[in-house]
């Protein structure tokens, strides 16, 4: 084996994260004999917690591009309460009630969207006044009262996929997502093989490609039991499946699309974001437009899942969004953090408040834990970045690099060779360079002229 | 000379970073009361080296000891290199703009008189300091309101309130221009007089065979040769060939011009200043640009050359006022930097860390930041593509780095440099504006960027070139404009140019006939 690192290639810090959620859940399952991996409780893990995801994908945006919104409870519940009305009062379907709600996202986060990109109001005012304003609203419209909703809506926020086709022993729905999840595993370390070859890197070693699928199989498969082999009628939750779609989406959004690098240019540097062409209003504008459609759509799971909508709905859920970003790995600065990572993050909150529980801690200790975590977690972060070491994993690996001396997997390419060329055989460049006659020299010292 | 006591030695410092040997067994020697000068490529390490000897890199991350007056010493930060009389100016100025000239002289190091300052003494002494310095600004004066030139030697003053023993400078004079440099030398060798001791870090070679009494050049992170003026004279072709290994024939390529006709004109630009309003930073300016042709735009720091281009590039500073661009003799309007962008404009900004970077991005990121849809396939971003093309601006510029996944942070100064430049070649624009290309940059590096430049306009595009070094622009272009107070002032083809008469144009406040 070439290297640790190449096992879980890409962003260590999210790859450190996953391994202390993972060595949670374990230490729980230890701590509560065996409570915290049953079906029963996965699934109430995802859905008491997705609409809290479902903000931090929306929030790891907003704090990368430089602002903080305060308002996503607030709007979440005055979205629900107004979604509640027109179903049961207008008669509104459900889905003309889930499209009115996210309408009414659109328009509140134009609304924040304005202050912060046009008036330059800093998004942690504009959305403290949303705050208030939006709780505010909830209550006036819905006179502070609990109003219910259908049945398709509490499918959203906690129903289960359908039963079909022969008897596998399990859901086979969850079976279906579990084949397509492996496939996409498999395809993807295919894909990764080919560039690699394409763009002349050298592709992982076969056995650091095995190892690292087959840990990240085994977690799906296993994930895939737990779910398939719950209760009758349950499966993986329509939640966790509007939880998966939208992060696949988003990471797709925020690494892979223009708008998405806007958004880190933006949180990087504003003026250089401005001098390369990048429209800073209107990357402020949507991202904090963005952040209300989620907020809406997690106000409508919320309701979903409680089968009314309340007065003190999505109270402190910025909170719960924000510490997720925070643990996941994203800058107070901006510029940093991933979709990834703030779910990850999220997760490890979730549980955290779901282990403690089962172990019989009450909310007092648990919230000090909590807080306490969201502190180490952050204050490790800014540690390693002032020594200028990676992270925990960074740790382990540049220890374990050490002592078997082991090289990184990235393809070796040696400086150029400095000064060691002729000078004037510099490179031929028309429009676009043509690649120039640079020779790697591994050891540029031998053709030094010794004084 | 040899008699003098050694100040410092840095013996078998070797200094890595996760995958990089930035130093590697350098030896430094530093006599006492000498200006000693630091020469080499981009990324050689020198930056690398001061920021272990003033304690940046503490002791304990690098290799090797550091001999102050003959004893070992370990910084473990900046204050304890400080204490020991060991003052740093880096490459980047740290001044804070919104602060007084006296609040930033004391910054950290507040005249605190029974638990409060004492901003009466704190004044008086920085008027000392600054006529040590040859300054004549109020001490009350915000940093912002000052000129670069003036806010190094503000740097300098605050070096020496620490009560200083022994100077690093890097790269002192990169943003200065002639003028202000030569100030600036002038009060090194005064200092220089008085027993100071300094060390300089500089591109600008002939600087330093002006100045320094001895120069160790670094290649590679390892030391090359150490130069002693007692010895022999040390000129700068000595200087290159220390560095590079070679002789360099010539410092600008040989070039043949292929100018075309005009296709890029700017008539009558007035832009006001965004803060102060009634003031104009453009009065009328008018210039053309003809395929082929690189144009140089020759004045003094804060001449409005600067606000000239950004003000065209989208109009990206100052207010608009009036005036009319013209391209390929059609009339066009660049309200926005992304319609400037899209029109085939691209502007390489002067300062690289506020304007021309993200420092939180990769090196592959940045390169093709100010084109992205040229990467763009089906609606997603190309990763192939975009690793393809930043690997090639890569080894086109030869800039070093091991991966172009590396962060554009690691690099070094002049490395970033070259960043910035491939970020606007990827545009792949018709008119290019270069606001001091070679800030920073060493004379290897600078005569293939030269080239490149060259061949843009051998390829029909046109190219402005703002310089503060005269000797550069005289180099490089064909046609010179000199501004003067926001005015053009003249126009002088390459074989008319000399610097007087450069300096005069620039200098004049009258508009060009
Ligand atoms: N924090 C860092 N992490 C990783 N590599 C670094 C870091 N700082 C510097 N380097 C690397 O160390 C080498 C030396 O850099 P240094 O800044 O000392 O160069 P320099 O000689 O000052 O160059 P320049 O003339 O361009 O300023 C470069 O290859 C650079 O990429
Ligand atoms: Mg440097």
């Amino acid at each position: 084996m070439k290297s640790l690192k190449g096992l879980f290639s890409g962003d260590a810090r999210q790859f450190s994260m996953l391994f202390a959620l993972v060595a949670l859940i374990l230490f729980f399952q230890i701590a509560t004999g065996g409570k915290v991996l049953t079906s029963s409780n996965m699934i109430n893990l995802i859905n008491g917690n997705s609409y809290v995801l479902i903000l931090a994908i929306g929030m790891v945006m907003v704090i990368v591009v430089g602002h903080i919104d305060l308002s996503v409870g607030s709007v979440a519940a005055v979205v629900g309460i107004i979604v509640a009305l027109a179903m049961r009062d207008w008669s509104f379907p459900w889905w003309a009630g889930l499209l009115l709600g996210l309408a009414v996202g659109a328009v509140i986060g134009a609304w924040q969207g304005w202050w912060v990109a046009y008036v330059g109001v800093p998004g942690f005012i504009s959305t403290l006044a949303g705050m208030m304003f939006f709780r505010g609203l909830n209550q006036y419209i819905g006179k502070s009262n609990s109003i219910p909703v259908p049945d398709q809506f509490e499918t959203l926020g906690g129903g289960f996929l359908p039963e079909w086709g022969p008897n596998t022993g399990m859901n086979n729905s969850t079976l279906l997502l579990g084949v397509l999840a492996v496939a996409y595993i498999v395809y993807r370390e295919f894909q990764l093989r080919k560039r690699a070859k394409r763009v002349d890197s050298q592709p992982a070693s076969w056995t650091v490609v095995i190892v690292r699928s087959a840990v990240i199989i085994a977690v799906i498969v296993y994930a895939t039991y737990l779910y398939g082999t719950g209760r009758v009628g349950t499966s993986f939750p329509i939640p966790g499946v509007l939880l998966a779609v939208l992060v696949i989406g988003y990471t797709i959004l925020t690494q892979r699309t223009v708008f998405g690098r806007h958004v880190y240019a933006v949180g990087g540097n504003k003026s250089a974001a401005a001098l390369s062409g990048v429209s800073t209003k209107r990357t402020y504008f949507f991202v904090m437009m963005n952040m209300s459609v989620l907020a809406a759509l997690a106000g409508m799971v919320f309701i979903g899942r409680s089968t009314a909508s309340g007065p003190f709905d999505g109270t402190n859920w910025e909170l719960d969004a924000i510490a997720a970003v925070f643990i996941g790995g994203a800058a107070v600065s901006g510029g940093i953090g991933t979709v990834g990572g703030s779910i990850i993050g999220g997760f490890v909150m979730a549980t955290l408040n779901n282990g403690l529980q089962l172990m019989g801690v009450g909310s007092d200790r648990t919230q000090m834990i909590k807080g306490l975590v969201l502190l180490l977690a952050v204050a490790f972060d800014v540690y390693s970045k002032q020594q200028g070491k990676p992270s925990i994993t960074g740790y382990l690996v540049n220890g374990l690099k050490r002592q078997f001396n082991v090289t990184p997997v990235e393809p070796a390419v040696v400086p150029a060779g400095v000064g060691n060329e002729a000078v004037t055989d510099a490179p031929a460049v028309g429009a676009a360079p043509v690649t120039a006659t640079t020779h790697p020299t591994g050891d540029a010292r031998t053709e030094r002229e010794d004084k | 000379m040899a008699t003098t006591h050694v100040k410092l030695e840095m013996r078998h410092i070797t200094k890595e970073f996760p995958g990089v040997k930035a130093l590697d067994d350098v030896t430094l020697t530093v006599r006492a009361g000498e200006i000693h000068a630091i020469c080499g490529e981009n990324g050689a390490g020198k930056s690398t080296l001061m920021k272990v000897l003033s304690g940046v890199y503490p002791h304990g991350t690098y290799a090797g000891d550091i001999v102050l007056d003959g004893e070992i010493v370990e910084f473990k930060d900046l204050k304890a290199s400080e204490r020991a009389g060991i003052v740093i100016i880096h490459q980047e100025l740290a001044l804070i703009p919104e602060l007084s000239v006296t609040e930033n002289i004391f910054l950290g190091n507040e005249v605190v008189s029974k638990g409060l300052i004492d901003w009466d003494l704190a004044r008086a002494k920085t008027k000392e300091l600054l006529a040590r310095v040859g300054l004549e600004v109020n001490p009350n004066t915000a940093i912002k309101n000052l000129g670069v030139g003036q806010q190094q030697l503000i740097e300098i003053a605050k070096a020496l309130s620490k009560d200083v023993k022994l100077l690093i400078l890097d790269e002192p004079t990169s943003a200065l221009n002639e003028d202000d440099s030569e100030n600036l030398l002038e009060l090194l060798k005064g200092l220089r007089a008085k027993g100071l001791t300094s060390i300089m870090i500089s591109h600008k070679l002939n600087e330093i065979s002006e100045i320094a009494d001895a120069v160790t050049i670094i290649r590679d992170g390892q030391t090359v040769e150490r130069l002693d003026v007692a010895d022999a004279p040390v000129d700068e072709d000595r200087i290159i060939r220390g560095m590079v290994g070679r002789a360099l024939e010539s410092r600008y390529p040989d070039h043949t011009p292929h100018i075309g006709e005009t296709f890029f004109e700017v008539r009558d630009w007035v832009v006001e200043d965004p803060t102060i309003p009634g003031r104009l930073l453009c009065k009328n300016s008018s210039f053309s640009v003809k395929r082929g042709e690189i144009v140089g735009f020759a004045g003094v720091m804060g001449a409005g050359r600067t606000e000239l281009a950004r003000s065209i590039f989208g109009r990206s500073f100052g207010v608009f006022r009036s005036g009319r661009l013209f391209l390929n003799g059609k009339e066009i309007h660049l309200p926005t930097v992304e319609s400037a962008i899209a029109a085939g404009l691209a502007y390489v900004p002067e300062d690289r860390k506020t304007h021309g970077l993200n420092l939180l991005d990769t090196i592959r990121k940045t390169i093709v930041s100010a084109d992205l849809p040229k990467i763009v396939r089906n609606g997603l971003l190309d990763e192939d593509e975009e690793l393809r093309a930043s690997e090639q601006y890569r080894q086109a510029l030869r800039i070093k780095t091991p991966t172009v996944n590396e962060g554009v942070s690691k690099l070094s100064g002049g490395n970033q440099q070259k960043v910035v430049l491939a970020k606007w070649m990827f545009t792949e624009p018709e008119l290019l504006i270069l606001d001091e290309p070679t800030r920073g940059i060493d004379v290897g590096a600078k005569y293939e960027i030269y080239t490149l430049i060259q061949q843009l306009a051998d390829a029909g595009k046109g190219v402005v070139v703002i310089s503060s070094e005269l000797p550069e622009l005289l180099g490089m272009c064909d046609r010179i404009y000199t501004v003067c107070e926001g005015r053009i002032t003249g126009e002088v083809l390459r074989e008319d140019a000399t610097q007087e008469s450069l300096m005069r144009l620039m200098t004049t406040t009258t508009a060009a006939a």
